[in-house]
């Protein structure tokens, strides 16, 4: 199963909601689109589904072009936001759905029913009403019903969405599981940072209608290529500066009055060149006396939180304010407000972004 | 907590006191009569088994409540479905098109349709002038322009409900129908129509008891040949002067009603039929 996303662009009236979308899905991944609310993954996620008719572009699905099929042709399991679960069906029923719509034999279909239900532990609530159900035991009848008639490919609308932190978590756990024993494809749509980089293989992260990157996790965390990606996946600290010097595997980055030492990595780059740096604020090291780093530079705090785990730290600087996080296990000193302290990151803790004024 | 109760109660009581004295007494008053006139006993209720205007009286009635309920349900839920289905904008638009109908005089429609179904009327004319038919058809002054009428007056009483049950279900149910492999006639009927009969059991008893005690149309368009229960009532008590005959029917008019609510709200939600919060 292979799905494929060509120029795919959606527009009502003026308003572009998609913007000529390139994807390919390979079989058995796990594929999140990811953005902030009206960037446009819903709708992607609606036209591959088949009830968005797209403007302009193409979906294939294994070489076939599927753009004009309607949904009930494309044989794909959906998990909608909200689950949709038929309120006058019992749980049973529910999942019996996409079976009895295509004419399974009774024998047959409550087999397979059984089984959905025990992939989603369920089987003890088989007669219950939706209604009486928890929204967790509900999303895993979503899924039970997504699943039962072995689609190729599932496609999750905010799966997690209703339910409370915890119980995300749970579920995050339990879907990456679900995933990794039936190797099917799967499409899922959120706003949640955390839930996409902890289920995915494979992110998009969306903005204003267009995929502004395509990664592993790790890589679009590591490797941000803009600075909405970088700002919107975790947190980040953004220095402005201008090439000054180009060495031997490092730049020479003016920033203020501070030459920052900082390795190229995929950029290129050129002398006197306008680039903004992203620099995670756990790369920042909270320097003891003897301590050196590439980058150095004196600090005072000006606001501080405990957060278990660590602490979060907002700092002054010659170049403007710093986030940095420090492990509160064995931290090197107690913040306080006003403490001087000296900050410091090596050459290639910072990535060279591209500055598409996510801030705006 | 029973003090507090106690508090709400008696501000209902002025408008308590105000039906009973008013409403509810000089109606059991009345129709008390039908066990005293001419003489005490069940003397008027005999009658249901023995007299054949009593009895033909009650047929007609149930009939054409029934028929009028079963094709105003029928049209009205083409309507509620047309306008659950329809742009927020084109809604607006259908609402006061059902809603229309229910500002004018009872009368002033009745009397539209008989203009327009009589003899020498509209239809009957088109139908001559274009030689589909010889002889005009009776249209008026029989059942069937009773049950026009009737139907024409509850549909928009038909719509309400079903429109309110329409509106509630989730219109993602239907997308995720169609999502899961379903054709557009399975997602209206295993999706859809389950949902919303809550909606038509609840239209269907407005509408039934609405029509059984039904009088201007009736007297209207059925031209004194076809008698339904309240102007069967009405010809005893004003023109043959039989009190207790006539409160006999009313009271058996009131009973069934109140029977046919008692046995519908144990399925339907009464509040839902009666406009209250959910």
């Amino acid at each position: 199963m292979t799905l494929e996303l060509h120029g795919l662009a959606k527009s009502y009236g003026s308003f572009v909601a998609v913007e000529g979308a390139d994807l390919m899905v390979g079989r058995g991944t796990f594929l999140t689109l990811l953005g902030p609310s009206g960037s446009g993954k819903t709708t992607i996620l609606s036209m591959i589904a088949g009830f968005t008719e797209p403007t302009s572009g193409q979906i294939f699905l294994d070489g076939k072009d599927i753009t004009s099929e309607p949904p009930e042709k494309r044989q794909f399991g959906m998990v909608f936001q909200g689950y949709a679960l038929f309120p006058h069906m019992s749980v049973a029923e529910n999942v019996a759905f996409p079976l009895r719509v295509r004419g399974m034999s009774k024998a047959e279909r409550e087999e397979k029913v059984r089984g959905a239900l025990d992939l989603v532990q369920l089987s003890r609530f088989a007669d219950r009403l939706p209604k009486q159900l928890s929204g967790g035991q509900q999303q895993r009848v979503a899924l039970a019903r997504a699943l039962v008639f072995e689609p190729a490919l599932l496609l999750l609308d905010e799966p997690l969405s209703a339910l409370d932190k915890k119980l995300r978590a749970e579920l995050q756990e339990e879907l990456r599981a679900l995933h990794r024993r039936i190797g099917r494809t799967f499409i899922n749509v959120t706003h949640d940072q955390e839930e996409a980089m902890s289920l995915s293989d494979s992110v998009a992260i969306l903005n204003h209608g267009r995929i502004i990157q395509l990664g592993a996790p790790e890589a679009l965390y590591e490797q941000p290529r803009t600075r909405f990606v970088a700002d919107f996946l975790g947190k980040s600290n953004f220095l402005p500066g201008t090439v000054r010097e180009l060495g031997q595997g490092t730049l020479g980055v003016q920033v203020g009055a501070l030459r920052i030492r900082q390795e190229p990595g995929a950029a290129k780059v050129s002398l006197g060149a306008p680039v903004l740096l992203s620099l995670r604020p756990e790369k920042i090291r909270v320097l003891g006396d003897a301590d050196t780093a590439d980058n150095v530079l004196e600090a005072r705090v000006t606001s501080w939180s405990y957060l278990g785990a660590g602490f979060s730290i907002i700092a002054e600087t010659a170049v403007g304010p710093l986030r940095l996080a420090m492990p509160a296990w064995h931290a090197p000193f107690h913040p306080a407000e006003g403490a001087a302290i000296r900050l410091g990151w090596s050459a290639e803790a910072a990535t060279i972004v591209e500055d598409d004024d996510a801030g705006a | 907590m029973q003090a507090r109760n106690a508090g709400w109660w008696a501000l209902l009581m002025p408008a308590f006191l105000l039906l009973t004295v008013f409403y509810i007494a000089p109606i059991l008053q009345v129709l008390s009569i039908s066990f005293t006139e001419p003489e005490l006993g069940f003397g008027n209720y005999e009658r249901i088994l023995t007299n054949r205007s009593v009895q033909r009286t009650l047929s007609t009635t149930g009939r054409i409540a029934g028929i009028t309920t079963v094709l105003a349900l029928v049209l009205g839920y083409a309507i509620a479905y047309s306008v659950t289905m329809a742009s927020e904008r084109a809604r607006r638009w259908w609402i006061l098109c059902v809603l229309v109908p229910l500002w004018i005089s009872v009368l002033v429609r009745a009397f539209a349709w008989v203009t327009l179904l009589r003899r020498q009327g509209l239809i009957n004319e088109a139908l001559i002038g274009m030689g589909t038919i010889q002889e005009p058809l009776e249209l008026v002054w029989n059942e069937f322009g009773i049950i026009v009428g009737m139907v024409h007056y509850m549909v928009p009483y038909a719509v309400l409900p079903m429109l309110s049950a329409m509106r509630d279900i989730d219109p993602r149910l239907m997308t995720a129908a169609r999502g899961m492999g379903a054709s557009r006639w399975t997602v209206f009927s295993r999706v859809f129509f389950p949902l919303s009969l809550p909606g038509v059991l609840a239209a269907a008893v407005l509408t039934f008891i609405l029509s059984l005690g039904f009088y201007v149309t009736p007297a209207i368009l059925g031209g004194g040949k076809t008698l339904m229960v309240a102007e069967w009532i009405s010809v005893q008590i004003l023109d043959l002067i039989r009190w207790g005959f006539g409160t006999m029917m009313a009271t058996v008019l009131i009973v069934t009603i109140l029977v046919t609510l008692g046995v519908f709200s144990r399925i339907v939600n009464m509040r839902r039929l009666f406009g209250g919060g959910h």
